[in-house]
């Protein structure tokens, strides 16, 4: 259905409903409603200014998509067109994209008529537009539609303008259902608004559409879009803007969001579309019947409200009393929206999107992701603004004025009795009557616990963690056991699904940090038509906490409050009959769909009353069932399912049952097993608690897998389906799972009862314990591990004593998983081929060049392992890796240096130093273990020289954050890019992704954002320390991800932009020649490295007591570290050795020639265990095209020449040559220069150059002084070196000074401007991310997240946005204003002051590592030097203020002060810590 | 892992238990439990002791070992020498950890008779009474087999109770557990001889466990003199209490290995006029070689209490001849004994005598193959594999209880 995108002969991995978008997006209104031509020239503008948001493919004049959308330009219609047109508003139009082929032309134009008279309207006539694509490439070109422009009158019954969009409405969708054809397309049809839009670039839009440059196109508003897509193959009819909407972002809920949709029974969502044009479907849904644009808007993306107590109570009963019959459309967004007469934009909960506005003073408003789209004059601004995260920017053409965010809601909020309609009819479920529980005859724990197949590890290692600390247990190292579809151990149906997680195309959410936009939050019940509101609508059962226990359940069972009532249906059969599971699943769906007939609200879906003779379904297997059967009837939204089942006891099992449709659950046994484990003292705690805090970590663990994918409410993620199975045949999904990508195939219902009956039959067996599991344990007869006793030490001693033999021994163990497959690649076998002499395989020396070693920080390993891998890598002349935590300065230079130096989230030691030595920088998006998540290493792991190289201070916890702040959409990853190959333009760049389905798509970004190398990280790969679930569950093996990705890129003439590597559990030379032979030019290397080293998998890592001395800070222990470099290479050797042996073996000479080669692959069907019997690899074997591309296709690029050609001309090439004397000879420089948003990264490269000559302690300061003038784009001053300033008159985009390292910024607005900048935003979001140290001086506000995980900047500002002084480590922030909302979040070092007028702090500052103060002496000198710097370099009359009245203002400063912090300084002088700060 | 410091803070041998089992790493790859053939379950018992929850730690040490008190304090512990802390440090002490947690439940009144709750109707019989049988017999009954246990001694136990002096295992530790073996059902038939005919005779299933008690032998020129004994036979007849034959003797023990040193140990419990053990390889060296690197079990110089007691050890002696006591009627009176190399080559020159009264041959076992022709007959323990550890005994009688199992319900 959707693959029509996608060539016809495509049966490889990718899958197209992977694909994403994101981009820039803006809009330019005269707010007066007043058209003129002169608003599309500058709508036009904008879309051109937004270019480098896009981006191109393969085809350097082929665009991802643009447009605009105006309103009907009826002068110019009237004056072009042969007939007459009715007056504006009385007609509609659209543009139709029609396939190229003359006969369907006339086909589709018999249906459209034939249509328009049904729908009792009047066909006008049709306009061929005029389009000029000699500009064009020739990819578009060659996919280009014929456009045609229909007019359709209204018929004689449309009454209003209204009625008339509606039947617009109606006969375009009743058109779209009849027409099939591929590249059939209406853009949209409305009495109101047209679209210009194709597979464009930016600036090929006027061109190309005759039309815009005609004078006589006026309009008052123009929305702009211009499109960054992963997609395999943009197409001209995802171009935006859509009928209402343009969207800069993604949806991460969408596949939730379009079953929600079909269970309603509601078919508007076009399958094919782009998540942002599912949403436009149903806004354009919700608008058309009758709601106004907010309405919807805040219907479909509601605000953070469920914990906002700041919000008006009127607003969060309004989006309570919504949440009961719309789930929320979940992630990044920023939209633009229109009908043609008001205009408005909106941001997401968490405001991960940039949006900037100017309103001048005479009435024209330019909203855009950036700010300096259009060249205004300073003098004429009024108002310079930002979106807000969840806050409306709308503007009435109508009555000529923007309505305020406030107003708006107000206005929408007040339209109904919303709370009370809720007092009336929402039933909480804690005002239920109390259930007596019927004492209930004990369990028989020992036999239920075996059925369900539990073990001792469940137990020790899950419940007992859980129901102590009320947390998620945590390992280290990776995952080494088999999949589950491989396994010999029965598995639970949870282990074949996988967690999707977000990696570059939206941010994951930090859910401890920023739990304020989480919430988990259930409104159950039958729910009533989304087209309609009545106040009926909020009859729902409110849950607060999800996961019921026993009394919580009866409550539900027994209710009978107003028309609620409950029907338990079983989920057992008898062990006896036939074990089909397809009747006990169609039984079950049976009595569903008559309970709902009979009138029942709640199915609850039970699988109590386990014995001998009954066995229970599976209850993922009865939920997805079920729930798919209902959304197939449109049944699913009248009934409330919830789920009581013995099984779930992990996190990840709750995360699975909520993803396919279960609203509440129930899990029993747990609960029994923990009241056990605190009968017999396992637990000291009373069962009450236990049981709270088994539930509280079910809660926590839940919102993490939430935030992973940038999900923020369970509401959204319900249903949302965000898994891969692997290892589940297509009977299974299509019944159950629909929808959920499962690649491989894999077992069938028969597996599933074989492996269900044999967990039940054991269990009432006389065995007195629980089996051993042996998952997180290595067990001799728990499951079986790669790394085990006789693998480890067969490695060590091959390495330690140069025994080839010993290693030929370790090898096989790994290789031949004939007894116990446990890997992919296992069931693979090399194809026979004509062989070649040994000698004639290129030598071990040449195959040592593409080994790197993973990336493990200092600090996850110790100083000596870390150091003796370094030098291994540096032996042989591969590449180790710094990993996250930096690199002591004095390693730079010498044997012990990585080549590869990691930048990752938390931006620890990332200086300019750093950057420039490095041969390659590494943009960690994601790592095999823990995906998605952020990290944190405890103040008490902090050493000294931890702390030195990080940059921080000694005791102080470091978090990183679980997104990089800088990255929140792919064209913000390109961005990165471009930051770093300034800094440092002779590195390569590789971005490091972890296999998921879609990771391809994610590539395909990346390639296109000019990274050099991209690294496919397996899910198995290792961790210092992770969630024991993510460990297991997130991520999925390296062989499919990166057949994936080399398929995809291939397929997109990409391939040869970038290399490939890929890593994650890689041992042996058989396993390297798998991953060349599915498309990898390099290969990494991780544990295999550690265990040479002497570690012997006692996982853990998380403890800092690594009794060999490879994992852990501690000094004594560090001392045991046995590992030598030259065991290292031995190994190494041996691994290149091995994989020769296969080259000669297939016939192939250099590893060039062997990358990609699937055709020397076959699947030994000999050892595929029973369960993988249909297990199907054609898609991972598939090769793009014949099969026979010429090797360069196959290679990738061999250095990173491939991004020079790309590299884009910077003003830094100018400042350079400007500040040689200060270069050369430490002389001053001083210059002016104008700067527009299109200059990005300024002083970037001039930082690199000056620490390249001059080191870390670079120039005396203020030695170069660079004056510019205009508005700055993206990461102005990033990295600034220590003896630059930069001063800037105007405003500035987003990531102002990132990893600012001693340079001195100082930014104000124009001073011919006349707003007042205190109240007006002068820079973007995440400004100071990462910086190291050095000064900024900002006259006016900034957006979110300032000075994001400052490590030493002493900065001051005049107010900021939302989450200000996130993770600060160290450095001082002076706030002269307001902040936003979660100030100081995760802050664990350094020290902000806030200018508090409104005493208001207290409620925006999130308390949970900081405590607020007041100033002492120390403080108040501080804080008046630097308001005299400010106001020195800013004129800022506030500063002046403070300054005269100081001893009466500086009463209004609060110290914001981190507990930590405060410990640490207290430990030291004070004195001494400013020098490391300063 | 309990206390994750314990290793660092505890030095083995300090304190009591509890400081002992924190000492234990819980790893993530226990080499301790791949090492032990039962696969006892380590970390987790070490864990439930460092806790102070000892029935726990009892409750696992039993789900895989059916004797751990007596392994407990004659078992070589293999999973000491591949203890993960043992690569740099010292190991856990794993042996004594298990007995504690034995004998405290045993003292703690939880080791109990647990008849099984139904009988299935089938019978076996197991022949021989030592560690794999009792193992086998234990399991299969268990699982509600009726279970019948030929010994042909007069007392069970077999190798445990006459080929293991008292001093390291007394005899009342056995009674213990085959008392409850008889409360739990199984019936034990003394001074019987059998063999796999019992299935005509009714069982449905045999297991022979019957041990490789067959000595290997030093065929020399007087090999005939009186005085010279096996040593199964010099310690049966001492476990059974029958007179100190080594008392006032000059005691030569053959052998230098685990049954050569219970030799020693017993000629000195007997007042033996000295002891001297004599080996014909070469000294084993003290310490882990990097031949024979972590985690396999090295072959190391054992010191045992017996040698420590008193008694000269002497390597690389080849025996040529046992000569007669002049005038002695055929008894025992001299070794005539040359040195030899590390090839075992004898070294010319290097001929010399030693003096003995008693002569002990402790040469090991010969590897005899049990064949079983019936259906339904199972063989297991040294009978099968050869002479080896208790250990093995164990699991192969747990195996052969598995293995007995599922014939019988297939059978069925």
């Amino acid at each position: 259905m959707r693959s029509r995108n996608i060539s016809p002969s495509y049966e490889g991995l990718n899958d197209p409903q992977f694909e994403h978008d994101s981009c820039g997006v803006g809009f330019v209104v005269n707010i007066k409603g007043e058209p003129s031509h002169k608003i599309v020239e500058q709508g036009l503008k904008v879309l051109k200014r937004l270019a480098h948001r896009g981006a191109v493919g393969a085809d350097p004049l082929t665009g991802d998509g643009a447009g605009i959308l105006i309103q009907i330009p009826h002068e110019f219609f009237s004056a072009v067109l042969p007939f007459k047109l009715p007056p504006l508003g009385s007609y509609g139009t659209g543009f139709i994209f029609f396939p190229q082929d003359k006969k369907k032309q006339e086909t589709i134009k018999k249906i459209i008529a034939k249509t328009i008279e049904e729908e009792e309207q009047i066909l006008l006539g049709w306009r061929a537009v005029p389009m000029d694509n000699s500009e064009i490439g020739k990819t578009a070109r060659a996919t280009q539609p014929t456009i045609e422009q229909v007019f359709v009158q209204k018929g004689n019954k449309v009454n209003s303008q209204l009625e008339l969009e509606r039947r617009l409405y109606k006969l375009r969708r009743h058109i779209e259902k009849q027409i099939q054809y591929e590249s059939f397309y209406i853009t949209n049809l409305s009495s109101r608004t047209i679209s210009y839009k194709g597979l464009l670039k930016p600036h090929q839009v006027e061109n190309f559409f005759v039309d815009l440059k005609d004078e006589r196109v006026k309009s008052a508003l123009a929305l702009v879009h211009s499109r960054y897509s992963t997609n395999t193959f943009p197409t001209w009819d995802l171009a935006q803007p859509f009928r209402f909407l343009a969207h800069n972002g993604e949806i991460n809920t969408l596949r939730g969001n379009i079953n929600w949709m079909r269970a309603r029974g509601i078919d508007v969502i076009r399958p094919g579309g782009s998540d942002s044009a599912c949403l436009d479907n149903v806004f354009e849904l919700l608008v058309l019947s009758g709601r106004s644009l907010p309405h919807a808007m805040m219907m479909l993306i509601p605000g953070a409200w469920e914990q906002n107590n700041l919000m008006d109570k009127e607003v969060r009963d309004f989006y309570k009393f919504h949440a009961c019959f719309m789930e929320p459309w979940d992630g990044p967004a920023a939209i633009a929206f229109t009908d043609g007469k008001h205009v408005g934009a909106v941001l997401d909960r968490n405001g991960l999107r940039p949006a900037r506005y100017i309103v001048t003073k005479d009435g024209l408003v330019v909203m855009a992701s950036e700010v300096g789209v259009l060249d205004i004059d300073p003098r004429d601004i009024k108002i310079s603004g930002r979106l807000t995260p969840g806050k409306m920017f709308y503007i009435d053409t109508e009555s000529g004025r923007i309505v305020e965010d406030e107003e708006i809601k107000e206005e929408i909020v007040s339209r109904r009795f919303y709370g009370q309609w809720l007092k009336e009819n929402l039933v909480e479920l804690e005002d239920l009557h109390r259930s007596s529980v019927k004492e209930e005859e004990k369990l028989d724990l020992l036999s239920l616990e075996k059925a369900f197949g539990y073990t001792r590890e469940d137990l020790k290692t899950i419940l007992k963690p859980m129901a102590e600390k009320g947390t998620e247990p945590v390992g280290s190292m990776g995952n080494d056991t088999p999949l589950a579809v491989l396994s010999g151990k029965p598995q639970l149906l949870y282990n074949y699904f996988k967690q999707l997680f977000a990696q570059v195309t939206n941010p994951a959410i930090d859910p401890i940090r920023e739990e304020l936009v989480m919430s988990l939050e259930s409104y159950v019940g039958p729910q009533k038509d989304i087209l309609s509101e009545s106040p009926e609508h909020g009859h729902k059962l409110r849950v607060k906490d999800p996961i019921l226990t026993n009394e919580e359940l009866e409550r539900i069972r027994t209710i009978q409050k107003n028309s609620f009532k409950s029907k338990t249906i079983s989920m057992l059969f008898k062990t006896s009959g036939p074990q089909d599971l397809k009747k006990v699943i169609e039984r079950i769906c049976e009595e569903a769909e008559a309970a709902i007939h009979e009138g029942y609200t709640f199915i609850i879906l039970s699988d109590r009353g386990v014995d001998e003779k009954q066995m229970a379904l599976p209850a993922l297997l009865a939920v997805g069932a079920v729930h798919h059967h209902l959304i197939r009837r449109a049944l699913r939204t009248k009934v409330g399912l919830i789920v009581e089942s013995a099984e779930p006891r992990e996190v990840h099992h709750f995360a699975l049952l909520f993803g396919y449709g279960a609203e509440l659950i129930n899990p029993y046994l747990a609960y029994a097993v923990i009241e056990g484990l605190c009968e017999e003292n396992e637990l000291v705690l009373d069962v009450k608690t236990a049981v709270n805090n088994f539930r509280h970590a079910v809660s926590k663990g839940l919102k993490k897998i939430l935030s992973k994918m940038g999900i923020s409410t369970l509401n959204s993620y319900r249903g949302a389906q965000i898994f891969e199975a692997l290892g589940l045949g297509e009977e299974v999904i299509e019944r159950c799972f629909e929808g959920t990508p499962s690649r491989i195939g894999g077992a069938g219902f028969a597996e599933i009862a074989r492996e269900t009956l044999s967990r039940h039959a054991q269990a009432f067996e006389n065995r007195e314990i629980l089996s051993s599991g042996g998952i997180y344990q290595w067990k001799s007869d728990g499951e079986f591990h790669l790394w085990n006793p006789e693998s480890i030490s067969a490695l060590q001693d091959a390495a330690r004593h140069n025994d080839g033999k010993r290693y030929q021994e370790f090898a096989q163990l790994i290789n031949d998983q004939s007894r116990n497959p446990t890997t992919l690649r296992s069931l693979f076998r090399f194809r026979k081929t004509k062989s070649l002499p040994l000698g004639e395989v290129e030598p071990v020396e040449n195959i040592l060049k593409r080994f790197a070693t993973g990336a493990m920080s200092f600090g996850s390993i110790s100083g000596p392992a870390h150091e003796t891998i370094a030098r291994a890598m540096n032996l042989i002349g591969g590449r180790s890796n710094t990993g996250e935590g930096g690199e002591d300065p004095a390693r730079f230079k010498d044997d012990r240096r990585s080549a590869v130096k990691q930048v990752a989230s938390g931006r620890f030691g990332v200086t300019t130093n750093y950057l420039v030595n490095a041969d390659e920088l590494q943009i960690k998006i994601a790592q095999g273990a823990k995906p998605g998540e952020g990290g944190q290493l405890p103040g008490h792991k902090v050493s000294e020289i931890i702390a030195k190289t990080r940059y921080t201070t000694p005791g102080v916890t470091l978090i990183s954050p679980p997104p990089h702040h800088d990255i929140y959409s792919i064209e913000d990853l390109a961005q990165l890019i471009f930051d770093l190959k300034n800094v440092n333009p002779k590195a390569r760049i590789s971005v490091k992704l972890v296999s998921e389905v879609g990771v391809g798509t994610v590539a395909m970004g990346v390639a296109k954002g000019h990274a050099d190398m991209i690294l496919i990280s397996g899910g198995d790969g290792g961790t210092g320390a992770s969630p024991i679930s993510s460990i297991r569950h997130a991520g999925i093996p390296w062989e499919l991800g990166l057949s994936e990705t080399h398929q995809t890129l291939v397929l997109n003439g990409l391939r040869e932009r970038v290399r490939l590597q890929t890593d994650g559990q890689l041992r042996t030379g058989r396993d390297v020649a798998v991953a060349a032979l599915l498309g990898a030019e390099e290969f990494g290397f991780a544990t295999a490295p550690l265990i040479v080293c002497g570690c012997v998998m006692l996982r853990h890592c998380h403890l800092n007591n690594c009794a060999v001395g490879v994992a852990t800070q501690d000094e004594c222990l560090a001392k045991r570290f046995s590992g030598k470099p030259e065991h290292l290479v031995n190994y190494f050797r041996f691994v290149a050795e091995e994989l020769r042996e296969i080259m000669a073996q297939l016939g192939i000479r250099g590893l060039d020639e062997m990358i990609g080669r699937t055709d020397l692959l076959e699947v030994n069907k000999d050892i595929l265990p029973w369960k993988a019997g249909n297990i199907d690899f054609s898609k991972i074997l598939w090769k793009p095209g014949s099969g026979m591309e010429p090797a360069t296709k196959r290679r990738g690029s061999k250095g990173t020449e491939a991004f020079s050609l790309w590299f884009p001309s910077v003003m830094d090439n100018e400042l350079i040559k400007m500040a040689e004397p200060a270069l050369r000879n430490k002389e001053t420089v001083k210059a002016e220069y104008g700067i527009r948003n299109s200059d990005r990264t300024t002083g970037g490269m001039l930082s690199g150059e000056v620490v390249k000559k001059h080191g870390e302690a670079g120039l005396p300061d203020d030695t170069i002084h660079f004056k510019f003038s205009g508005v700055a784009g993206q990461s102005f001053g990033a990295w600034l070196a220590r003896g630059i300033t930069f001063e800037l008159e105007g405003l500035a985009n987003d990531y102002v000074g990132k990893g600012i390292s001693g340079g001195k910024l100082i930014i104000y607005p124009d001073k011919t401007s006349t707003y007042k900048p205190e109240e007006n935003i002068t820079i973007g979001n995440t400004t100071f991310y990462g910086a190291i140290s050095g000064e900024a001086y900002i006259r006016g506000v900034a957006g979110e997240r300032f000075c994001i995980r400052n490590s030493g900047l002493l900065a001051v500002v005049e107010g900021i946005g939302d989450h200000g002084c996130e993770y600060m480590t160290g450095g001082r922030v002076i706030v002269l204003g307001r902040t936003g909302r979660n100030f100081a979040a995760g802050m664990s070092g350094g020290i902000a002051y806030v200018y508090d007028r409104q005493q208001e702090l207290p409620d925006k500052c999130n308390l949970s590592m900081v405590e607020l103060e007041e100033c002492d002496a120390y403080d108040r000198k501080f804080i008046q030097e630097m308001l005299e710097k400010h106001f020195k370099y800013t004129r800022s009359p506030i500063a002046k203020g403070i300054l005269d009245e100081f001893k009466k203002e500086i009463r209004k400063f609060v110290k914001v002060m981190p507990i930590e912090y405060k410990r640490a300084l207290s430990e030291e002088e004070i004195e001494g810590m400013e020098v490391s700060d300063g | 892992m309990g206390n994750p410091r314990g290793f660092i803070n505890v030095k083995r041998g300090e304190g009591g238990i509890r400081d002992q089992a924190s000492r234990c790493m819980d790893c993530g790859t226990p080499f301790c439990n791949w090492a032990c053939p039962l696969g006892n379950y380590i970390p987790e018992w070490n864990d439930e002791a460092y806790l102070s929850h000892f029935e726990h730690a009892y409750q696992l040490l039993a789900g895989t070992n059916n004797l751990p008190e007596i392994t407990g304090r004659v078992c070589p512990a293999l999973c000491e020498f591949s203890c993960v802390l043992g690569l740099n440090d010292e190991p856990v002490t794993i042996r004594e950890n298990e007995l504690a947690i034995i004998e405290t439940a045993f003292k703690q009144g939880w080791v109990k008779p647990h008849p099984p709750k139904t009988r299935t109707g089938k019978s076996v019989a197991v022949v021989g009474s030592g560690p794999a049988g009792l193992s086998c017999a234990d399991e299969l009954n268990k699982l509600g087999h009726s279970v019948a246990v030929f010994e042909k001694d007069d007392k069970p136990g077999g190798i445990m109770r006459y080929g293991i002096p008292d001093f390291k295992l007394e005899k009342n530790i056995l009674d213990r557990r085959i008392e409850l073996f008889e409360k739990e059902g199984i019936e034990f038939k003394l001074s019987k001889e059998a063999g796999p005919d019992l299935i005509r005779q009714g069982f449905d299933a045999v297991c022979l466990a019957t041990g490789a008690r067959t000595p290997r032998n030093l065929i020399i020129p007087g090999r005939d003199l009186i005085g010279i004994h096996f040593a199964m036979d010099y310690l049966t007849r001492s476990n059974r209490g029958e007179h100190k034959e080594a008392q006032g003797q000059r005691v030569v023990v053959i052998g230098g290995g685990d049954t050569g040193a219970d030799c020693v140990g017993t000629a000195i419990r007997q007042g033996a006029k000295c002891v001297l053990q004599i080996e014909l390889l070469p000294k084993p060296p003290e310490v882990r070689p990097e031949s024979q690197p972590w985690p396999v079990y090295p072959l190391i110089l054992k010191t045992s209490t017996s040698n420590e007691e008193g008694c000269e050890r002497q390597w690389s002696i080849m025996t040529r001849e046992f000569r007669e006591k002049e005038g002695g009627g055929g008894k025992i009176g001299k070794l005539w004994c040359v040195r030899v190399n590390e090839q075992l080559k004898e070294i010319p020159g290097t001929e010399f005598e030693i003096e003995a009264d008693l002569v002990i041959l402790a040469l090991g076992f010969l590897k005899l193959e049990t064949k079983v022709g019936e259906k339904g007959a199972f063989v297991a323990g040294d009978a099968r594999r050869g002479p080896s550890l208790i250990v093995w005994a164990i699991l192969e009688g747990r195996q052969a209880a598995a293995a007995i199992d599922r014939y019988l319900k297939e059978k069925k």
